[in-house]
Order: structure tokens, then C-alpha cells, then sequence
């Protein structure tokens, strides 16, 4: 069994959500809002909200998507919001400027939908996360799995979904240390591509455990 | 003019839980979780005080939350400010200006409103960590802020979307010194000059109203109320108030009925010593006339465990408000398991997303049409219930609450 060459500590996070005041009544004003929010509402809206709802598999991928689909009754919007994916974003101004390019063109081909009264206002929120260190650490792929059945859900959303945000970008948590430093390659590739999506954050943790089966057999 | 008045400690009056008895419900990692935030914050202390130790939800939240903080390492004291009649009466106005009442607001209310205040600070020493004060009578408590203790908070449990500008106005002088104000729903808030924070009131899955119950119970309680166990079951949970709508549960009731055998609960209390509720329910009675299938049932306020039974017993629990606080019976209906169709109004939407977590309404119609869907798919219906209760598992449960007091604490005490 490969010994890593430095552990990996699994974080306790938490977030705690603060009322930014801002909200939106139409479309209109929600495009207003998000070209004028923090990034961190962006990220509670997207990255958090994934968390939040975690044991929904459908219809929930981000707040936009869903407050356009229940309170505007725009599904076409709602489906090109919803497919907007985390995980290709670097930074979340990036995500914010394609959730804005998305609301212009779709009012701009629909613009009797802009000031039409949604059935109840879009609040901004700001997600404030305390991470704090966990018991579990691993050094190897045994202790990993063994870590990883009893860390909690927020842990597995810390570190597979919310980590795509932090050095180095793009990555999960998991697979970068998986590839840095036990050395593989193919599992980190594939527990990187376990789709956040379709799974609930239960469901993500059992698709690591069952990817890293084979190498602890090995 | 204010009398002489003494601050009292409450004293639970529920058998003391530590965090070790939510094992069972949220399990051992999210309870180690929640004690390391607590070790984080180890010889902190913290002081709660509102205007009630019996009756209300502030009370029983406290009840359970107070030892709770302490078992996780921050010794909590709880106390109550008091006051003569005098000063309830202008505090009751007050709340119901906040909520949007007519009130011809007195500079002799606020003179009162800020005496019991100075005899209030009299009594109390603010000698812990953090303060947290709950909803607008002790407000004015925050004069005495210096530079010990060093944070305080303003937990407001009522909804100030639509506030009588006077009295708000007269508030907010007190509202804008504090540290932080937390709300239980972003439609609640002003705009304010201190961060605000959002945290969801809870419900307590060990008490009576939401604990397991046993079957045999469960049978009993629909034979002492007369309601055929075999056949689908409509309930509302609510007292007998106009907000509510209990006669528009009625009319969704006769529609659904004309495509499917139900019966229908109305279950509620407050209507002995309330004149205005007295009213609703004769309106109620004379609605559902004399159709055997529909059951309104006065009950008092020692009825917890019955109304779990009848809940848990349900097919369908309705909430068909015209205005709602959080709307806490829904967050119990959720609990356990129950699809619930629910007015899209005040904290309702926070807890029922539409098709995912049950089925929202806005219309007597539109109650109907979710009621008879989810009486003819029985199996979206459970999957709505079983959604809504992972829902509350990760947001509406009081070991929630005490994690984010700790959250805020540690922001807090960071910031500082």
C-alpha cells in the first residue's frame, strides 16, 4: 500500500448564511441584481445551494434555475440556467458573467417575460463557511476510505464540490491528493469525473468508494 | 408609570437533553461536528434573554437550545426581563404595529417602553461573551453595551417586512448598536446598517410533538375522534384563525371530494379565550354543516402528542394560510414524512419547494388540484414526503440551531 507524502486532513465545514438585503421581483431585476451581487452570493446560490439541497437529484442544480422555474414559470430559461456547471469555472466572476450572458439573451428574444411578477421575490444570500479540522486524516488509500465513510456530507461537499474553487482550481480536493501524492493518476481522474449532477453528495461518496475498490485490492 | 420589577432565571421544564440524545436523529458525525465547534469557543459564555420562560415558541426553542450551548461547552444563562402590565400591553402593541396593525403610536408608550428598559438594565449584569437578545421588548437592553461583553445579537423571531414606521423607527435606534441581527427568513428583514444573518426557527424531534409514536397510539387517537383509519386523511394543524383559512380548507375539501373519498381534519386550539377564534370556528362548524367526514377538533394546548398522532396518521397535511410566521406545523408535517400542499406564503416557501419538498398553492383551486394529484399518485406523494423530511434533517431541526449559534459566535469572535 502506497503511503502518501503528506496526509490529507478532512475539514468539518459549516456555512452560515447572511441576508445580503438584495433581491428580485422579475427577471429583469434579477439580471440587475446578479450584475451587481458579491461573489459570494454567487456562490451560495450555486455552489452552496448544491449542498443544501443534496439529496435532490433532479430539478434542483442552482437557486436561478429554480426560482425561475417555480416563480416565473419560465422553464426554457430555467433549463439553460440549471445547465450551467460548476465545475468548468475557474473563478466565480466567470460564472457570473455566463449567468448574466444567459439572462440577456434570453430577455432579449423573450422581453414580455422581463417585468412579468415572479409568485415570490429572489432573496441574495451570502454563504460564510467555518472550516475546522477533523479527527479523520490518511496517509494511504485504506485509510482514505475508511476516513471518508464517517466524514459527514458538508465534509464530502467541502472538499469535492466547493474545492473546485480554491488552489489549485478546477480540481476536487480528493483527486488532487489522490494524484499528488499516492500517484494515481486514473483513479483521481475518475473519482473527478463522479457527476454532482446525478448524484446526490451521498450517492458521490459510494461512487469514490466503489472507484477506489480496485486499487486497494490491488 | 413602571412599577418595581426583578429579571428571573428560567428553569427548563422539560427532562435536560445534552447533544448525545440527537445521536439517533442526526447521527454521531454530525454531533462530533457540532462539539468541535463548541471546543473552538471552550470558556466562552453566553447570556439569552427575552420576555417569557412559559408559553410561546421563543420559550420553548430556549428550553431545549440553553442546555444545549452549555453541553458543548458554552455555559449559557437564560433570563427574562419582566414588567407590569403596563408595559406588556405597549410591548403586544408594539409587536402587532411590527406586524403591520394599525397603531397610533404615544411619545407616553415609548416613555414607558423605555423606563421598564432602564429598570430592566438595573437588574441584569451582561457579564458573558455574547449576548443575545430575542425580539423587540428587551431591545433597549443594548444601552447597556460597553466594551465588555464584546458581542451582541439581536435575534428578531418576528417578521418585519411591513413594520408600523413609528414604532419601527423608534427600534431601530436600539436595532442599528448591535453586532449582528439574525431572522427567520430573508422576506422577514429591513434594511439595516448591521450584517444580518438567516436562522431557520426548529423544531425539537425528541419532544411530544414530533418524537416516534407508537401505531397502537396512533389507532386510538383516530378511534377517539372518530376518523376511519382506512380511508385518506386531510389534516390542517392550526389554531382557529381567519389567517389561516380554515373555511378555504373546507371548500378545497368539497372539491377534492367530488373526485375522491377523503375525510378532512381540522385540528387547532385558541378559540376558548380568544373571542375572535370563537368566531372562526362557529364560521368553521356552520361550513362543514353536517358532513360526517369532516372533523373539527378544539383541542387544548396539552394535545402535542395526540396532534402527532393525528399528523402521522394523515394522507396529505394541508397548511392553506392566507399569512404565515415560518409555519412550524409544516416543518413538523415534513418531520414525518407527510406530502403537504401549503400556501406560498411567509417562511412556507423555505421549506416546501414546489414539487421537490411537497406542493405549493395559491388558490382554493389550486389546493384542490395538489390534493387530488397526490391522492392519485400515491407514489410521488411518498417520495414529497421523503424528500421534505431529509429537507428538515438538514435545516429545521434545534441541533441546527445550536450549530449555528456556534457559527455565528466564531464569525463573531473572528471579526473582532
Amino acid at each position: 500500500m502506497r503511503t502518501a507524502r503528506a496526509p490529507f486532513q478532512f475539514m468539518a465545514a459549516s456555512s452560515l448564511i447572511r441576508i445580503t438585503g438584495q433581491q428580485a421581483r422579475t427577471l429583469a431585476e434579477l439580471l440587475e441584481e446578479i450584475r451587481h451581487c458579491s461573489d459570494a452570493s454567487i456562490f451560495n446560490h450555486t455552489f452552496q445551494s448544491l449542498e443544501q439541497h443534496h439529496f435532490l437529484t433532479e430539478g434542483f442544480s442552482n437557486d436561478f434555475a429554480q426560482w425561475t422555474l417555480a416563480a416565473c414559470n419560465e422553464p426554457r430559461l430555467a433549463e439553460r440556467l440549471a445547465s450551467l456547471d460548476i465545475r468548468h469555472y475557474e473563478t466565480l466572476a466567470a460564472l457570473k458573467a455566463d449567468l448574466v450572458s444567459i439572462l440577456e439573451d434570453y430577455l432579449a428574444h423573450t422581453p414580455e417575460a422581463a417585468y412579468r411578477k415572479a409568485f415570490e421575490p429572489f432573496y441574495f444570500c451570502e454563504a460564510v463557511t467555518v472550516a475546522v479540522p477533523t479527527e479523520w486524516r490518511a496517509s494511504t488509500l485504506a485509510e482514505f476510505c475508511q476516513a471518508l465513510r464517517h466524514v459527514s456530507i458538508h465534509t464530502v461537499h467541502y472538499h469535492f464540490v466547493a474545492a473546485r474553487l480554491r488552489e489549485p482550481l478546477t480540481v476536487n480536493d480528493f483527486s488532487y491528493w489522490i494524484e499528488d501524492s499516492l500517484g494515481l493518476k486514473e483513479l483521481a481522474d475518475h473519482i473527478d469525473q463522479i457527476d454532482i449532477y446525478t448524484n446526490t453528495l451521498e450517492g458521490v461518496r459510494q461512487r469514490i468508494l466503489e472507484g477506489a475498490n480496485p486499487w486497494l485490492a490491488a | 408609570m413602571a412599577s418595581s420589577l426583578t429579571t428571573e432565571t428560567p428553569h427548563p421544564t422539560a427532562k435536560v437533553v445534552t447533544l448525545d440524545d440527537y445521536h439517533p436523529v442526526v447521527g454521531p458525525t454530525e454531533v462530533d461536528e457540532i462539539r468541535a465547534l463548541g471546543h473552538r469557543l471552550a470558556g466562552k459564555s453566553v447570556k439569552m434573554v427575552n420576555s417569557t420562560s412559559v408559553g410561546g415558541g421563543v420559550a420553548e426553542i430556549l428550553n431545549r437550545l440553553v442546555p444545549l450551548l452549555s453541553d458543548v461547552g458554552l455555559p449559557t444563562r437564560w433570563e427574562v426581563i419582566t414588567g407590569g402590565n403596563d408595559f406588556f400591553e405597549v410591548s403586544k402593541a408594539f409587536h402587532n404595529a411590527l406586524h403591520g396593525a394599525p397603531y397610533e403610536a404615544s411619545w407616553r408608550a415609548f416613555e414607558l417602553f423605555l423606563s421598564y428598559s432602564e429598570q430592566n438594565l438595573g437588574q441584569l449584569s451582561f457579564d458573558t461573551d455574547f449576548v443575545v437578545i430575542h425580539d423587540p421588548q428587551p431591545v433597549a437592553l443594548v444601552k447597556a453595551r460597553n466594551a465588555r461583553p464584546p458581542h451582541w445579537v439581536w435575534r428578531c423571531h418576528i417578521d418585519l417586512s411591513n413594520p408600523n414606521p413609528l414604532v419601527w423607527d423608534f427600534l431601530l435606534q436600539f436595532v442599528r448598536r448591535y453586532d449582528a441581527a439574525l431572522f427567520s427568513s430573508p422576506n422577514f428583514t429591513r434594511s439595516l446598517p448591521i450584517p444580518q444573518y438567516l436562522f431557520f426557527p426548529a423544531i425539537d424531534p425528541l419532544s411530544q410533538k414530533n418524537q416516534d409514536v407508537e401505531a397502537d397510539f396512533i389507532q386510538k387517537t383516530l378511534e377517539k375522534f372518530s376518523i376511519d383509519a382506512k380511508r385518506p386523511i386531510l389534516t390542517q394543524v392550526s389554531r382557529f384563525d381567519g389567517l389561516k383559512d380554515p373555511l378555504g380548507v373546507i371548500q378545497a375539501y368539497k372539491l377534492v371530494r367530488k373526485y375522491k373519498d377523503c375525510q378532512l381534519v381540522l385540528a387547532g386550539g385558541g378559540a376558548a379565550d380568544d373571542p375572535e377564534g370563537g368566531q372562526v370556528l362557529s364560521e368553521v362548524r356552520a361550513a362543514a354543516g353536517n358532513d360526517p367526514d369532516i372533523h373539527v377538533l378544539e383541542l387544548p394546548p396539552w394535545s402535542a402528542l395526540e396532534i402527532n398522532a393525528l399528523q402521522r396518521a394523515s394522507t396529505i397535511i394541508i397548511q392553506k394560510s392566507l399569512r404565515e410566521g415560518f409555519g412550524l406545523t409544516v416543518t413538523e408535517a415534513l418531520w414525518k414524512k407527510k406530502p403537504v400542499v401549503a400556501s406560498a406564503v411567509g417562511g412556507i416557501p423555505l421549506q416546501v419547494i414546489h414539487k421537490l419538498t411537497g406542493m405549493l398553492a395559491h388558490s382554493v383551486e389550486g389546493t384542490a388540484y395538489q390534493i387530488r394529484f397526490l391522492l392519485s399518485n400515491p407514489s410521488i406523494a411518498t417520495r414529497l414526503g421523503e424528500n421534505g423530511h431529509e429537507h428538515v434533517k438538514e435545516n429545521f431541526l434545534i441541533t441546527h440551531s445550536l450549530k449555528r449559534y456556534l457559527l455565528l459566535f466564531l464569525i463573531l469572535q473572528k471579526s473582532s
